[in-house]
């Protein structure tokens, strides 16, 4: 099995409360925190090593693309893709500012039909725009089904038909699905037994974790030497248009008041009745 | 003037009251740029779901029949089909409206404006606000394409009420949606019942967080509290990780988005995620052991307390004003 997972370089989103707006409101500036690697693409990232690899002994048995949009420098959160296993990586060079959902899905569907993928794997959405657009829109430029959200994976040996549970707002949704197909993750997709590949035994269970795995430096070390290879817009035939023109960036409007603590319950109720009024 | 199409959401012959949002939004965009907006019921029970929504102002109703249950690939090419003519094409910004809007942008070629919480008409253009950085920044845009696509954050857009009249109800064909729908089937959906009322409609929201640390806890020491306020349940990420609830009443980024007049947070700590999905509640109060821990930024009210004194002694305490 082929899988293209996008990864994109956002601010770190443990301290998105410390992004600010620059004085005219014409962008957002993030100085002072670090990048990091987007979490949804990394939750997608760790599905897709799931899928392609005997988990109980990490042998792999499928391969891994990275693709990411970027800034030079973005260049970094693909050698971190690399480092937790994905074969290799592509680099598409550009600002920021001059990308869009449209434009980013453009991209990534352009590669997946050049590198024949089977499956592209995303994070639902960004954690610095929370949009939730482009895996969809990749879905539907390739003429490919979709299954956002998906919480739990099921496929055999051949990994052609995928069994897929996805979350909703109101329960949980079971499809099956005939590759090549689009999928985003939901958070539960990190489960200890959410992926089913067919090659891992089918009692093993990943560990108990909120979050992606880690990377030996053993792995950082060897993850230099796998190769990342440059591409252009015009590589790829897309031409970089967006469609959606920001104008104006604010930031929330401060919590009026301050916090009042109380001593009891007793306290708690009686201010919630007759001050706030709102039981 | 631009006409708006709404897509509403049916669930058992009835439209979800997510709709009623993303009317709200037609409506101001409809009467700030001296348009029209229509409505189209799509779905299983779509015609009966269309009879519940004659009464808001819409020009028509559309409904389209498509069964085998809910999938982008079955729905998206009849939207697309019935936009044309239309300047923004819109629903609630829910799952359904996720996952089938950006799939009709791309037919269209149209640019999507996600989850957006406020709209204004300024000259000829329609501005987009929509919360971004987990709620900490908010943008504004707008959408340079011919078709403009909408999703429309609950929470922030008050449902439409019904204003009288009757507005003509007709079919419209499904579009057979080609080899992408020959190759996703919908084979099981577990719908979560509850009694209460709806996390994404309460007045007065309660979520528990991993330190009630078992289902049971939820269960026994704060559904008490939710049903004495008559409130909804809701749940950190880490609460629902641990299995202790259904992933449906996950509050937060990646969760639901609420804003009721009262949000108690019991045991949560307030990560960035988790307040991303409650800090536009009017009033918010804290019970946790930990008086550093970072639900204080947006707290009103917090009780430094155990939570397994507090919430039963709580529970007991709203009892006696009823």
């Amino acid at each position: 099995m082929k899988i293209l997972v996008p990864v994109k370089r956002v601010s770190d989103p443990e301290n998105a409360n410390k992004v600010k707006v620059s004085g005219d409101g014409s962008q957002v500036t993030a100085d002072g925190l670090e990048y990091t690697m987007n979490p949804f693409d990394e939750w997608s990232l760790e599905a897709a090593l799931r899928l392609t690899e005997n988990g109980s002994n990490k042998e792999r048995v499928g391969e891994i693309v990275l693709v990411s949009i970027g800034p030079a420098d973005a260049s970094q959160i693909i050698r971190k893709g690399l480092a937790m296993g994905a074969e290799r990586g592509i680099h598409i060079e550009a600002e920021d500012e001059n990308l869009d959902s449209h434009v980013v899905a453009q991209v990534i569907a352009a590669i997946a039909k050049e590198e024949n993928v089977d499956v592209v794997f995303l994070g639902k959405q960004s954690a610095d725009g929370d949009s939730n657009v482009a895996g969809t829109k990749v879905a539907e430029m390739l003429g490919w089904p979709l299954v956002n959200y998906a919480m739990s994976i099921a496929t055999d040996a051949e990994g052609k038909t995928f069994t897929v549970k996805r979350e909703l707002d109101f329960g949980q949704q079971t499809v099956k699905v005939t590759g090549p197909v689009v999928f985003t993750s939901s958070d539960r997709i990190l489960q200890p037994e959410s992926v089913k590949n067919g090659v891992t035994p089918a009692d093993f269970a990943y560990p108990e974790s909120d979050g992606a795995r880690h990377t030996p430096i053993r792995n950082i070390m060897q993850a230099k030497k796998k190769p990342i290879d440059q591409k252009s817009f015009a590589d790829l035939g897309v031409e970089p248009k967006r469609v959606n023109e920001y104008v104006k960036f604010e930031l929330p409007p401060a919590r009026s008041g301050e916090t009042t603590f109380v001593e009891s319950v007793a306290e708690l109720v009686e201010k919630l009745h007759t001050d706030a009024k709102v039981i | 003037m631009t006409d708006v199409l709404v897509v509403a959401e049916v669930s058992e012959g009835q439209p979800r009251k997510a709709t009623l949002s993303a009317i709200s939004f037609a409506k101001a965009v409809a009467e700030g740029t001296g348009g029209a907006f229509d409505i189209l019921s799509i779905g299983d029970g779509a015609e009966s779901a269309a009879g519940a929504l004659t009464g808001f102002g819409a020009r028509k109703v559309l409904h389209t029949e498509i069964g085998g249950g809910y999938v982008s690939e079955t729905f998206a090419p009849t939207v697309a089909a019935a936009a044309g003519g239309y300047g923004v094409v819109t629903a609630c910004a829910s799952s359904f409206g996720k996952d089938l809007l950006p799939r009709v942008a791309s037919k269209l070629d149209a640019g999507v404006a996600s989850d957006i919480s406020s709209v204004a008409v300024e000259g000829g253009d329609i501005l987009y606000t929509r919360p971004m950085y987990a709620g900490n920044v908010f943008g504004t845009l707008k959408i340079t394409t011919p078709v403009q696509v909408v999703t429309v954050r609950q929470s922030e857009f008050e449902p439409a009420a019904e204003s009288g009249g009757a507005s003509p109800v007709e079919a419209f064909g499904a579009v057979d949606g080609g080899d992408a729908a020959g190759r996703i089937e919908v084979v099981n959906l577990e719908v979560v019942k509850s009694e209460r009322p709806g996390l994404t409609e309460a007045d007065v929201v309660v979520s528990g967080g991993r330190s009630l640390k078992s289902a049971e806890n939820f269960e026994n020491v704060l559904e008490p509290l939710v049903d004495a306020l008559n409130a909804a349940m809701g749940a950190s990420r880490a609460a629902v990780d641990a299995g202790y609830v259904p992933n449906d009443l996950q509050v937060g980024q990646t969760g639901k988005v609420v804003a009721p007049k009262l949000y108690i947070a019991v045991g949560i700590s307030g990560a960035i995620q988790h307040l991303a999905g409650m800090k536009g509640s009017k009033t918010i109060v804290a019970i946790n052991k930990d008086r550093e821990a970072p639900i204080a930024q947006v707290a009103d009210y917090f009780l430094v307390a155990d939570l397994f004194d507090a919430v039963p002694a709580m529970t007991e305490e709203v009892k006696k004003l009823k």
